[in-house]
């Protein structure tokens, strides 16, 4: 774009770009979407609408052979424990990196930034050997237990940021009005950062939900399988077909939660990231 | 995927916060020490639980490599019923007799990691750039933009795997024929396609967050010096977003040194042309070769914190906690300049 070009062509270009950036990041997705609503039998079309509109392959996602509402709710257990114990955990010890002055804070926060980049599969193959000597193999602490690796410095690391967000004289003016730290930490500060720990909580649940490969290494039965790993291991009619059409519909069901957050979160995540430059 | 976060910035600068606390306690001293055992009450769970789930892990896997598998000792010839010890035997082994498989997943890991975050930065860059300049829709785009990043990347590895079904959607638009998901150059493509779009529009929100605090007046500045558009991008976007870039893509380039699910789902375990260092050692130890899985998990993990260390270097205080220290006087310099 050069200033030659007269207002309008530059608009339009810009509009085309928007279409672009849109159509790259939800035409995958959507194609995910029809899919999943085709009959098995029409599941090849290239149609951009699915015709007859079909929910057999979600019919075919909660057969009960499946084992999908199982696995589900196994998703549901093991990312909800990883969420509120790395909550847990990371309320206070961001209030501490956020708040006070401590020797070797520098050196805590480098830790916990370091523990974040650490490759997953460095920690999941030596614990799958100590987990298959204690009998933990297909249950759920096997799974949350590692996922504290990765939920626990992201919990850290963004509540950090939403208590260095927010102004120190409330701190100061509650324990002025004789509030101890404690009194004002719980009754002033997690109250008011409340958005930011529930941003958090979004951001680690769907980093728990997400994880595959611990999941996929700590089980082997299937009853015990979290949802990405399930849909994975679909079967179809026979074992020379992948079933296309329910492992599209399954993926539907597992990541139209996430959208929905996502959407209702976004505002929030920009806000933050925008709102400490702005000041 | 979602460990891509710009660094926590400083409100109000570090110096000023204790000189007020200490007013207010009266002793300064003894507030300081009060802060410090509060300071290490609060933060010692944290440190404790990362000791158990990363730093015991990790001694553990320096010490497994050093074990043989059970049964036959090759010294004695008696079955044990305890894992010898071997010493570098299985490093010797991964680097030499086993030596391809390595290498072939050390370049795959690395091929994978500089093409995919160097795409990504640029597709980002550019999707960043647009939402800047639009502003009707700009709500829409960035909640589109968001779906990528929602995807559980094992589910992404499925879809994409359909879309490169040898009768899929792809095929059909380039009218060809190409079996995308069996070995060969082309596996290769699939996997850095499906990475990309996953992570692209996240380098893209991150990196809109840095243009929108860079001031109008910069810009306006460089109108009336005569700078022109690309001049403009060269000169002052892209060294005023640079610290939120970098950043970006150091956690990126972190991501995809680990990278497992997409090639995994989307391949299949053990294709020569994808298989990744991660996938590699997690086959070994779902084959019970804890010894040598163990060996790859080390050297995985040294690779990683090499590359770390690299960067930090290159980005320093950028990075740790520096995010108001090493940001503000850049952006002035660069503006003075």
């Amino acid at each position: 774009m050069t200033t030659t070009l007269s207002a309008r062509w530059r608009s339009g270009l810009l509009y085309a770009g928007v279409v672009a950036v849109v159509a790259y990041c939800l035409a995958p997705f959507y194609w995910m979407l029809v899919s999943s609503l085709r009959r098995t039998s029409d599941i090849f079309d290239t149609s951009l609408v699915p015709s007859p509109v079909s929910f057999e392959n979600y019919r075919a996602v909660f057969d009960p052979a499946q084992g999908f509402g199982r696995a589900l709710l196994n998703s549901l257990v093991v990312a909800g424990v990883t969420t509120v114990l790395a909550l847990l955990l990371a309320t206070f010890t961001a209030y501490a990196m956020a708040r006070l002055d401590f020797r070797f804070k520098r050196l805590v926060l480098t830790l916990v930034i370091a523990t974040s980049m650490f490759p997953v599969v460095s920690i999941v193959v030596p614990l799958l050997k100590l987990f298959t000597d204690v009998g933990w193999i297909n249950t759920y602490q096997a799974m949350i237990v590692p996922s504290m690796s990765f939920a626990l410095p992201l919990a850290v690391w963004n509540l950090t940021t939403f208590f260095r967000q927010m102004p120190d004289e409330l701190e100061h003016a509650a324990m002025v009005d004789g509030c101890t730290r404690g009194q004002a930490f719980r009754r002033v500060i997690v109250p008011l950062a409340a958005p930011g720990i529930f941003t958090t909580a979004i951001i680690t649940f769907i980093a728990a939900w997400n994880e595959f490969l611990i999941a996929l290494s700590m089980t082997n039965r299937p009853d015990m399988q979290t949802a990405p790993v399930a849909i994975s291991k679909f079967t179809g009619a026979t074992t020379y077909e992948t079933p296309f059409g329910s492992q599209m519909a399954a993926g539907v069901l597992v990541t139209v939660p996430l959208v929905v957050m996502v959407l209702l979160f976004q505002r929030r995540i920009v806000a933050g990231l925008t709102a400490g430059a702005a000041k | 995927m979602t460990k891509t976060e710009v660094p926590p910035e400083a409100t109000d600068g570090p110096a000023s916060a204790p000189v007020t606390r200490r007013r207010l306690t009266g002793n300064p001293a003894r507030a300081a020490a009060g802060s410090g055992r509060m300071a290490a009450l609060l933060v010692s769970p944290t440190l404790l639980v990362l000791s158990v789930v990363v730093a015991y892990p990790t001694l553990m896997a320096l010490k497994e490599s050093l074990y043989g598998p059970k049964g036959l000792d090759p010294a004695t010839g008696f079955i044990s019923d305890t894992e010898p010890f071997v010493g570098l035997r299985n490093y010797a082994d991964i680097l030499g007799e086993a030596g391809d498989r390595f290498w072939n997943a050390f370049w795959n890991t690395t091929f994978f990691t500089v093409v995919t975050v160097g795409l990504e930065t640029v597709i980002g860059v550019a999707m960043a750039l647009i939402m800047h300049k639009a502003f009707r829709g700009r709500g829409l785009v960035r909640a589109g933009i968001l779906i990528p990043w929602a995807v559980p990347t094992a589910i992404s590895g499925l879809l994409w795997r359909w879309i490169f079904n040898s009768d899929g959607i792809a095929n059909t638009l380039i009218g060809h024929q190409v079996l995308w998901t069996t070995e060969g150059f082309h596996a290769k493509v699939a996997v850095i396609v499906a990475e990309v779009w996953k992570t692209a529009p996240f380098i893209g929100l991150l990196v809109l967050a840095g243009l929108q605090v860079i001031p109008k007046e910069v810009y306006e500045a460089a109108r009336l010096d005569g700078a022109r558009a690309p001049r403009q991008f060269w000169h002052i976007t892209l060294p005023l977003v640079k610290p939120a870039l970098l950043v970006a893509v150091l956690f990126r380039c972190m991501d995809a040194l680990r990278m497992f699910d997409l090639p995994y789902i989307l391949v299949g375990a053990q294709k020569h042309s994808v298989e990744t260092l991660s996938m590699l050692a997690q086959n070994e130890a779902s084959n019970v070769r804890f010894g040598p899985a163990s060996a790859y998990a080390v050297l995985l993990f040294l690779y990683v914190f090499l590359i770390a260390l690299a960067f930090v270097r290159l980005l320093g205080a950028d990075l740790v906690g520096g995010g108001a220290v090493g940001r503000r006087p850049r952006r002035r310099r660069e503006v003075a300049a």
